[in-house]
């Protein structure tokens, strides 16, 4: 008896929780359906509000963008960076050898070329057309080298590398030509910090447009809140529609961002092939990809939803029944 | 049902609208509040709605003491609370159906249930064949009607108005108060603010009569 009261009661308020899911599901497809509707009464308008947002991200994301693809190049570069080792002028041939013995054992060392003043001499005259002039010269100027190509990447042991075969006697010199990638590098990330904070601005200029809008929408329906509050209509209740519109904007303004980034991006893609082909590179412009765009959108809703909630929370609770 | 224990309003200009005011209505009993205008009798209905908090005294609804209701609580105290206003109050860029579901869409009531309880409270009124319509083809005692059928859609235990017939004819002052009387019978707990005294003899019902701010009459019309 007891048993089958406590079943009865829990049955009885588990249709009470379906029935207000199913009303506020209900009110979401409303307020969704309602605040698009309202939006697409006023294109231009709402279009110009969305332009704004997709204007603010597009830049901040171009940049991005930008960077990430000379970032790209410049990993291209310095996928295996080569060591070379110069060794003094008349070094002996034995001691030349004993060096790449020893070299041979480091087990950092992947790759050791040994490459005589006359292979460079050589080489030189074959690629710098300076053939005749050096032909001119009494003696050969090059100094035999060595080419290392290193197991390691990362600069730190890099440099250790470097310092230890420098310090050996028959070692005139040791150029890692990878400055000028950790110069890069260093400019990249500082340009990053530099987009960001650009970014957060234009995000911020984005909330204030946003939430101005929604301010007009909410002075333009007070007779409407108030009516919703003086028959028992929740905050969350009001707040619906507006934070909608707020999504609105957002999904909108996230698919111009990704539109004129990606017209962009076409329109560098053909110039930018034809600069690579002259330096024989086949280096491809990368555009947003399906990734980029939904992280875009992701970030234009975000916005909207914020905007249209700082909006509602500053300007609703001063709308009061009277 | 309805409860003021020694109740005051002052405004924050120094307006004291009412002073003092202690009165009781029972559970399903029906009462006119009457009063020249400025009175207090609009006061005491936005105290009861929770649209104004008394500055003294406590005000109980249905054993509930407002005072201790939080502002996140009103909502839910005036689903409780029918109102019919004197401007209607009624939203006129949604049909007339909407505005009656209003009150049901905002307690949570299933999109199925809406439109059957929506036609019933239309249906009493009179309304049924104007459910599409928008409240600006209607016109002013049907528009009071949508009120009427908005304030009762959800079956408030207590149901206010103010004024109800304050723009109507005779005939259609008679046919509005027919239906307060019908509410009443059902159980609901009815205060109609009017000062519509041929109407209120008609009646017969329990007046309470407000001056200053102060209760200065309670019972039947002298």
């Amino acid at each position: 008896m007891n048993r089958e009261a406590t079943v009865r009661g829990a049955r009885l308020s588990r249709t009470g929780l379906a029935d207000h899911w199913q009303a506020w599901r209900q009110h979401h497809r409303t307020s969704a359906l309602d605040s698009f509707g309202r939006l697409a009464e006023t294109p231009l308008q709402t279009l110009m509000t969305a332009l704004v947002v997709a204007i603010a991200l597009a830049l901040p994301a171009t940049l991005l963008l930008a960077m990430g693809n000379v970032q790209r190049l410049g990993e291209r570069w310095d996928s295996n960076p080569k060591m070379t080792v110069f060794l003094k002028h008349g070094a002996q041939d034995a001691a030349i050898t004993n060096l790449r013995e020893s070299l041979r054992k480091v087990p950092e060392i992947q790759e050791l070329e040994y490459i005589s003043p006359e292979q460079a001499l050589q080489s030189f005259q074959a690629q710098s057309g300076f053939s005749e002039a050096l032909a001119a010269l009494d003696s050969n100027p090059l100094p035999p080298a060595l080419v290392i190509t290193p197991i390691a990447a990362e600069p730190a042991s890099l440099d250790a590398l470097r310092q230890r075969i420098a310090a050996d006697p028959l070692v005139d010199g040791v150029s890692l030509d990878m400055e000028w990638v950790r110069r890069l590098n260093a400019i990249m990330n500082l340009g990053k910090q530099l987009v960001l904070g650009l970014a957060a601005l234009l995000g911020a200029g984005v909330l204030l447009v946003i939430g101005n809008t929604i301010r007009l929408e909410i002075e333009s329906r007070r007779e409407e809140i108030v009516v919703i509050k003086l028959v028992g209509g929740t905050d969350g209740f009001v707040r619906r529609p507006f934070l909608y519109t707020g999504f609105w904007y957002g999904v909108i303004g996230g698919l111009l961002a990704c539109l004129l980034v990606s017209v962009g991006v076409a329109s560098l893609a053909g110039p930018v092939r034809n600069l690579a082909a002259t330096y024989h590179d086949t280096f491809v412009l990368q555009g947003l990809g399906l990734l980029g765009c939904v992280a875009l959108v992701a970030c234009c809703i975000g916005l909207g939803l914020l905007g249209a909630w700082l909006a509602v929370g500053r300007h609703l609770s001063a709308i009061e029944p009277r | 049902m309805i409860e003021f224990h020694n109740v005051s309003k002052r405004y924050s200009n120094g307006y004291e609208a009412l002073t003092g005011v202690t009165l009781q209505v029972g559970e399903g009993e029906m009462v006119f509040l009457t009063g020249h205008s400025g009175a207090g009798k609009s006061t005491l209905m936005k105290l009861i709605m929770l649209i104004e908090r008394p500055t003294q005294g406590q005000v109980i609804i249905g054993g509930r003491n407002l005072d201790r209701l939080r502002a996140s609580q009103i909502p839910f105290h005036r689903r409780q609370v029918g109102v019919v206003f004197q401007n209607h109050q009624l939203l006129f860029d949604r049909s007339v159906f909407d505005n009656v579901a209003l009150p049901l869409q905002i307690a949570g009531v299933h999109p199925r249930e809406i439109g059957r309880r929506v036609r019933a409270a239309l249906d009493k009124v009179g309304l049924l064949e104007h459910e599409r319509a928008y409240p600006v083809t209607l016109s002013g005692g049907e528009q009071q009607r949508v009120g009427i059928a908005r304030a009762v859609v959800n079956k408030p235990p207590v149901l206010l108005a103010d004024e109800p017939t304050g723009n109507l004819d005779p005939d259609l002052s008679a046919d509005i108060m027919q239906l307060f009387c019908e509410f009443n019978q059902v159980g609901v707990t009815v205060l109609i603010a009017s000062h519509d005294w041929s109407l209120i003899r008609s009646v017969g019902a329990r007046v309470l009569t407000l001056e200053h701010g102060q209760l200065v009459h309670d019972g039947a019309l002298p």
